[in-house]
């Protein structure tokens, strides 16, 4: 099988991802996507064309040896094949499964213009899988080189940015502000996407084999500042993310009922409400839920909110998708749109709330939205939304999330003042090393970018950790 | 051992109980007016408690509670030696304590408690204080020495006349307000949400500045999740992050009573369920 012809590779259909069927996964919070077995993953693998200049590398932003670990797995290796993962990216098991591949390696995969790409993603998500079963390749820990680095934030940037200088000899502690490292791993993206024992397992393979030490319930600005960390550690990474839930200025939008996705995510996710009440957290969902915004945490709340229904009501329940674009300019993971129209999700394009209606009680009963069109591409080269005049209609919901994005957490900069910030309240970074304005400090992530990606975050991670070791031991 | 040991632990009624609690990263820091978020086990949820004292040396914080819900009835059951799995704090902005001249310091049931540090700070700044504590009946007043310890002028009071006045906190404060001898610069106000409501209309009509510090429904305690978010004449603000104090004539009051009611089935449910094991396992 490993002497196959380009022509007879290229005939390979693209192995079909199995996953639990719509109908019984909307009444679970198990995993949607199953993964390959050995087989179809050997299968898939033989489809890659092993190109001189692989395009998908290229479109990777943390540059994975992609023909590299596929050709191993193709061969059976599959010890070799984690090695050749584990040189870019140390949490394949996340990434294969949250990436948008489909804008990047795979969107660039040559194999895509003849029939469809390689899967990528889910090749990576089955050597992630392999190694968290089989723990072939432990991280390399080098001798200590006596220096502290602190790392604010354990999520993927931290995360990433905290075992590289491990590796490198370094001695690492990670501040979390919550109650449990992972950041948006743990309390934004649901179990049935990422489940938390691939966190978890990832989170303590770096504590146990790297020796990094994680500081939970350690919120910095409050309980130390980012200047009590300058002075005590030789360098500190800011990877503090994108925590702060950007609220509608529509009225209404304080009623019982209304919530931010991080909200309602936190209380499904980080506080595991849908197990009330043996957890302690509740969360509440109507039997008619609209979620504002299309990017993938409105996706998560929406098939959430699904999910949570199915434990709450007998009767017929429905949740909407409010966006005031089009299905070309969702921001979502194609197979997160995918799944959520295959789960049965409402999607309402070119619709804008203008008011959020509540009822005697002060709950919520309906949500007023005005039907959008598109005009000329806006400063991001997207077309921009325009009411259309006397086109408003109320939809009758009883719970309304609202996922348009968030913003850095300013607590963090706290007694900062001199850490350089832009006016959208992110911190000015080198973008290819993270340094910022100030001595000692490096950011990286969404804290930098904005909310953006998982993998976005863990490149800019990297950079910074190879950064912040030059600078070491320079 | 992961977490936070319990000291010391005092019940000031049958309700309402005092724990010292080993946490000196967030003692190290801490100031009047902040708060911390506890979570008692894993499967507990987080929730918002004044930092009613805290002593830096021994790097421990002082919580006073009513039991109300099932996570407070919870707590107050754990003994010395005990474990609070995860406390995170200080947060919130500390109280902003200055010499402003004379000032008045409410206190309503369990808002006692958290109204005495910044009774202190107050009296330390050079404020000549008056305090006025009050509770529904006797056994649930506490801390009436160390508040007149701190204070040049004491009232207390009981909804029922059990002991002090019988009355509410607001007929002693309006009789103050009204005494054109006397002028007052501030007032603080602690206690349940519907009692801050009163003060907050009884000081308005003498336009005195007038702080509360609110307790709401939260999550992170950072401004992530937005659930304790509340109505001012600006806007929108969290609690967790840009209080817990505000000034109390710009709240709208009865949007803040109806989200603090939000999950009240679910409360009385989970508390319900609570005491029915406890009973199980008393058995």
């Amino acid at each position: 099988m490993s002497n196959l012809t380009k022509k007879q590779r290229m005939e390979i259909k693209r192995q079909v991802m199995p996953v639990q069927d719509p109908k019984t996964r909307i009444k679970n919070f198990e995993e949607v996507a199953l993964g390959y077995n050995e087989e179809t993953a050997i299968l898939e693998a033989q489809r890659c064309l092993q190109c001189k200049k692989p395009l998908c590398v290229e479109a990777c932003p943390v540059g994975v040896r992609i023909p590299q670990f596929i050709k191993a797995l193709r061969e059976k290796d599959f010890t070799l094949a984690v090695q050749e993962m584990k040189i870019k990216n140390n949490l394949p098991a996340i990434c294969g499964r949250v990436c948008p591949q489909e804008t990047q390696c795979e969107g660039s995969c040559i194999m895509g213009k003849h029939s469809s790409p390689v899967a990528i993603g889910r090749l990576e998500r089955y050597i992630g899988d392999y190694e968290l079963a089989h723990r072939t390749c432990p991280l390399q820990k080098t001798t200590s080189t006596g220096k502290k680095v602190a790392v604010v934030g354990s999520g993927p940037s931290g995360l990433t940015c905290a075992v590289d200088l491990g590796r490198f000899g370094h001695s690492v502690t990670i501040f979390e502000s919550l109650h449990v490292a992972g950041g948006v791993l743990v309390y934004g993206i649901p179990e049935f996407r990422l489940p938390k024992r691939v966190v978890h397992s990832e989170v303590a393979y770096a504590m146990d084999c790297l020796g990094i030490e994680i500081k939970t319930d350690h919120v910095i600005g409050r309980t130390l500042t980012l200047k009590d960390l300058t002075d005590e550690f030789d360098a500190v990474f800011i990877g503090s993310g994108a925590g702060l839930p950007q609220f509608l200025r529509i009225s209404g939008i304080n009623l019982n009922g209304v919530m931010s996705a991080n909200e309602f995510l936190t209380r499904v996710n980080l506080m595991m409400g849908y197990l009330f009440p043996e957890y302690d957290t509740p969360v509440k969902v109507g039997k008619r839920v609209a979620v504002i915004g299309a990017g993938n945490v409105a996706m998560d709340a929406a098939r959430c909110s699904l999910r949570l229904q199915s434990i709450l009501y007998d009767s017929p329940c429905e949740v909407y998708i409010i966006y005031r674009r089009s299905r070309q300019e969702v921001p979502a993971r194609q197979e997160e749109v995918h799944h959520a129209e295959e789960e049965g999700i409402v999607f309402h394009y070119l619709t804008n709330p203008v008011e959020i209606l509540g009822g005697n009680n002060g709950e919520v009963k309906a949500i007023r939205c005005i039907r959008m069109e598109l005009g000329e591409p806006d400063n991001t080269g997207r077309k921009k939304p325009i009411p259309i005049p006397n086109t408003e209609f109320e939809i009758e919901v009883d719970t309304v999330i609202v996922a348009l994005g968030t913003s850095p957490n300013p607590l963090i900069f706290i007694g900062a003042d001199e850490l350089q910030r832009t006016r959208h309240g992110t911190v000015v970074a080198d973008p290819l090393t993270g340094k910022t304005s100030l001595q000692k400090v490096w950011a990286g992530g969404d804290v930098v970018t904005g909310a953006a990606t998982v993998i976005s975050a863990m490149g800019a991670g990297k950079r910074s950790a190879e950064d912040i070791h030059r600078y070491l031991i320079g | 051992m992961k977490g936070y040991r319990i000291l010391h632990k005092e019940a000031i009624s049958d309700v309402t109980k005092l724990i010292v609690v080993e946490a000196p990263h967030v003692a190290r820091n801490a100031k009047a007016g902040q708060f911390v978020i506890i979570r008692i086990d894993e499967k507990g949820e987080r929730i918002p408690l004044t930092i009613a004292d805290y002593d830096k040396d021994e790097g421990s914080i002082t919580m006073i509670f009513q039991e109300v819900g099932k996570t407070t009835t919870q707590l107050g059951s754990l003994k010395v030696g005990d474990i609070i799995l995860n406390i995170t704090g200080p947060l919130g902005h500390p109280s902003e304590i200055q010499n402003y001249g004379s000032v008045i310091c409410v206190g309503g049931g369990v808002g006692i408690a958290p109204i005495y540090p910044i009774a202190r700070a107050l009296k330390e700044a050079g404020n000549h204080v008056i305090s006025i504590i009050g509770a529904r009946t006797r056994s649930l007043i506490f801390w009436e020495e160390k508040l007149k310890a701190v204070s040049d002028e004491l009232v207390v009071c009981t909804d029922d006349g059990s002991y002090g006045r019988k009355c509410l906190v607001t007929e002693p404060l309006k009789e103050i307000l009204s005494d054109t001898k006397r002028t007052i610069s501030r007032v603080w106000a602690i206690g349940p949400a519907i009692m801050m409501k009163f003060v907050a209309s009884t000081t308005e009509p003498f336009k005195i500045p007038t702080i509360v510090s609110l307790n709401t429904i939260m999550i992170d305690g950072t401004g992530m999740c937005g659930g304790c978010r509340v109505s001012l004449k600006e806007g929108a603000k969290f609690v967790c992050v840009d209080g817990p104090e505000f000034d109390a004539h710009t709240i709208d009051w009865e949007l803040l009573l109806r989200r603090l009611s939000y999950y009240r089935d679910e409360e009385t449910y989970s508390l319900q369920r609570y005491k029915h094991k406890c009973n199980l396992d008393n058995l």
